[in-house]
């Protein structure tokens, strides 16, 4: 028997992965919610058919998303995460005693649910006594807070569906009021290859700069995601990224997979296609 | 036996096309195969139905079957006596509604804040307006409903006029006391005529202001293309159940002006729309008004913003408020309702319905979806933070009471100059002059141009509002009575 997902990454290229079983689906208020199991990537949560992360994977996505903000500014206190409904953004935070408090908000109650029945792996920490989870439209949380967060971690899908209010002006100027002096805004920024997902990025890139004095992408290499080669926001009022303290960092003792400390210089060294599209955005 | 699960129209389209006629009549495209692309633009099944009139797909200048079936089911659908099908917009069913009632010289009362089209046809047949001067909010700046006082003074100072014209409701979601003025324009020999182009979902949601039909009102003209969901341009005429004009009289006047190609594509639109609302109108409209609300909940939480409701509801010019609609008024952050418009789309990718100078409307119908309604709110709440301002010098009223000197159509066809705008105060003018939308006049053909109405329309410009009326492109001159 052949049985395989496939996801079309443009109307003419397609990724599939072989299935060994189909482990949960359902239709929730909001989008279609999968997780498959598979030899290649372990277990795999796709929304609306779109691939969300991998067991094998997902390590990549979690530690970029999260380690470069964290070795930015160590002082970051409170978090807000808006998404990350499979938990591994929340996984990656907690590993830091220093943060106090971390308010989740995702949209969809059943993708928190489903994750922390199936994926394990990425929803082990959604527990812990520091995160505050919050089922409502991240776009309607935001706009009713001021200068409150240090970090603002937007871990959402595409911007077409239940994402799309997260990729909008409004947005990143409720997410700039929201943030502390000193406050970051990391997001989930598509990828530059593909023609679709590069205008999604350059419209999200022209927004943020609006707001944000200093406002980077740093990319990241997921072999589940369309070409592989993914962006990553950030943007802040006052922390220069390029200015990380490496060894108050290494200090810490955290163990990772992907990220290290010449990796946070690194990612931020961008192909010159993607400068390109970035200053015409 | 039709029921209102039939759409009879839309039901002889797909047996036209499901025939595979050859055809060898108007219109060239034959189908869209004349036309590749513009069939790949539409569609091609949209290029297949525009079609002419022909037996099986019956007339609208002279209908007998499947039209005549569809109308019927409207007039069922919205209590109505009968049901004319439109296709030149609701300004055609307004128009044909005066036409049909009023001849050169006749009389009828009418609020000023009536559409440019209702004016339009006193132009057309000679009939010269009564103004009856709407209420005024002081606070919103706007023009209101009618109070059934007013009316009546209108009604016993004039009682040689034929009818009497309401706003069901305005723009801004307000309605006047519809049904006593209904019986009072009938108890003097009048008849009243409702201009619905705001009201559609009156006919099908619980909960909503009463609808011209059940008010006892002789003729309405309905926007099914705004509310109801219909093709642009397509609009419903009715003619209530104790209407003293003949059904054959008023199709006579439509046909006067009315295409004799109609689009069938703006027919099957109304057939279809008519019978989605009668099946599914309450819990469509039930869904819209609790987007609006939960909107407008939101969004006078911001602060600032005054997003008003059914709390202005006063018993006389505001009897009643459309709660579907989200007006919002801006002026108490310094901005003008255009400059938050303007913004909104510039700086947002959010297109509202229409800004004047202190309110905004955004339209909120069944196509919304809540997290549309967050992008509002947050982008207005965003707004407020990054562009208010001091609010004085502020322009605070919307609506000025015209001095009505001649009629319109005696201004229109008189002896004229044309003149700069700017030294017109004094003048009677020729022409009309409006901000669109609203499409509301700020002077109509036979009034009195004065310095505050230039004050307004130079403010409206300096704001950004987009002009519209005289024969002056740039609006900078205006034809005035020699």
């Amino acid at each position: 028997m052949e049985l395989w997902f496939s996801e079309m990454h443009t109307p003419n290229v397609k990724m599939s992965i072989r299935v060994d079983k189909q482990l949960y689906t359902e239709q929730s208020e909001f989008q279609r919610i999968d997780v498959f199991q598979s030899e290649e990537f372990g277990k795999f949560l796709t929304l609306d058919g779109i691939m969300m992360l991998t067991e094998k994977d997902e390590f990549i996505y979690h530690e970029m998303i999260t380690h470069v903000a964290m070795a930015s500014n160590p002082d970051i206190k409170k978090i807000l995460v808006i998404g990350a409904g499979d938990g591994g953004t929340i996984r990656e935070l907690c590993r830091y005693k220093t943060v106090e408090r971390i308010d989740m908000v995702e949209i969809d109650e059943r993708v928190v649910a489903v994750c922390r029945e199936y994926l394990r792996q990425t929803a082990c920490r959604l527990d812990d006594s520091r995160v505050h989870i919050y089922y409502e439209d991240g776009l309607k949380y935001v706009r009713r807070k001021a200068n409150e967060y240090d970090l603002i971690i937007v871990d959402s899908t595409d911007p077409f569906g239940p994402g799309e209010g997260l990729f909008t002006s409004e947005f990143y100027g409720n997410c700039y009021n929201a943030l502390t002096e000193n406050g970051i805004l990391v997001n989930q920024h598509e990828s530059p290859y593909y023609s679709d997902d590069a205008r999604a990025m350059q419209r999200a890139h022209k927004r943020i700069n609006e707001f944000f004095p200093i406002c980077r992408v740093y990319q990241v290499h997921i072999p589940t995601y369309p070409s592989g080669h993914w962006l990553f926001g950030y943007a802040s009022k006052t922390v220069d990224p390029l200015k990380a303290d490496a060894d108050k960092w290494n200090a810490l003792g955290i163990e990772t997979q992907y990220y290290n400390t010449d990796l946070h210089k690194g990612c931020f060294m961008i192909p010159n296609y993607v400068k390109k599209l970035l200053e015409e955005a | 036996m039709l029921t209102q699960s039939n759409a009879p129209i839309y039901e002889a389209l797909i047996k036209y096309r499901d025939a595979r006629v050859v055809p060898f009549d108007v219109p060239g495209h034959k189908h869209g195969r004349g036309n590749p692309e513009l069939t790949e633009f539409l569609g091609k099944s949209c290029l297949s139905v525009d079609v002419n009139s022909m037996k099986p797909l019956d007339n609208l200048c002279h209908p007998v079957s499947v039209i005549k079936d569809a109308q019927k089911l409207a007039a069922e659908a919205f209590g109505a006596r009968s049901c004319f099908f439109m296709v030149g917009g609701t300004t055609s069913s307004v128009q044909s509604m005066i036409l049909s009632v009023c001849k050169a010289g006749d009389k009828i009362i009418m609020p000023r804040n009536v559409h440019r089209s209702a004016i339009n046809s006193l132009v057309v047949c000679g009939a010269v307006p009564v103004y009856v001067n709407p209420g005024m909010d002081s606070r919103l700046g706007i023009a209101l409903g009618m109070s059934v006082e007013d009316v009546e003074k209108a009604i016993l100072e004039n009682p040689d006029a034929k009818a009497v014209f309401v706003n069901n409701p305005t723009y801004y979601g307000i309605c006047s006391d519809i049904k006593s003025i209904a019986e009072l324009a009938h108890k003097h020999g009048m008849l009243c005529l409702a201009d619905e182009a705001h009201g559609t979902h009156f006919y099908f949601g619980e909960d909503m202001p009463m609808p011209a039909m059940a008010a006892g009102a002789d003729m309405a003209s309905v926007s099914m293309h705004k509310s109801g969901g219909s093709l642009t341009q397509s609009s419903c005429l009715l003619i209530g159940k104790g209407c003293t004009v003949s059904d054959g009289h008023i199709h006579s006047v439509i046909n006067l002006t009315q295409t004799t190609s109609a689009s069938y594509l703006l027919l099957s639109s109304l057939d279809i729309s008519r019978r989605n609302l009668a099946l599914n109108g309450r819990e469509i409209f039930s869904k819209v008004m609790s987007l609006a609300e939960y909107a407008r909940a939101e969004i006078n939480k911001i602060g600032g913003y005054y997003a008003y409701s059914s709390e202005l509801i006063n018993g006389k010019d505001i009897y009643d408020f459309d709660r579907t609609k989200l007006s919002v008024y801006t002026r108490d952050i310094g901005l003008a309702g255009i400059e938050v418009y303007d913004i909104l789309r510039d700086s947002y990718d959010i297109q509202i319905e229409f800004g004047d100078i202190g309110n905004i409307l955004a339209y909120i119908s069944v196509g919304d979806r809540e997290m549309a309604i967050e992008r509002l709110v947050s982008a207005l709440s965003e707004i407020k933070r990054r562009y208010s301002r001091d609010k004085t010098g502020m322009l605070e009223h919307e609506y000025i009471n015209p001095a009505v000197k001649v009629s319109p159509q005696t201004a229109f066809y008189g002896k004229q100059e044309t003149i700069p705008l700017a030294e017109s105060a004094g003048k009677i003018s020729s022409e009309f002059v409006m901000c669109y939308p609203p499409g509301i006049p700020i002077v109509a053909p036979g009034e009195l141009i004065t310095e505050e109405i230039l004050r307004y329309i130079e403010y409206s410009r300096e704001r950004g509002c987009s002009l519209t009326g005289p024969e002056d492109m740039e609006i900078r001159n205006i034809k005035v009575l020699k």
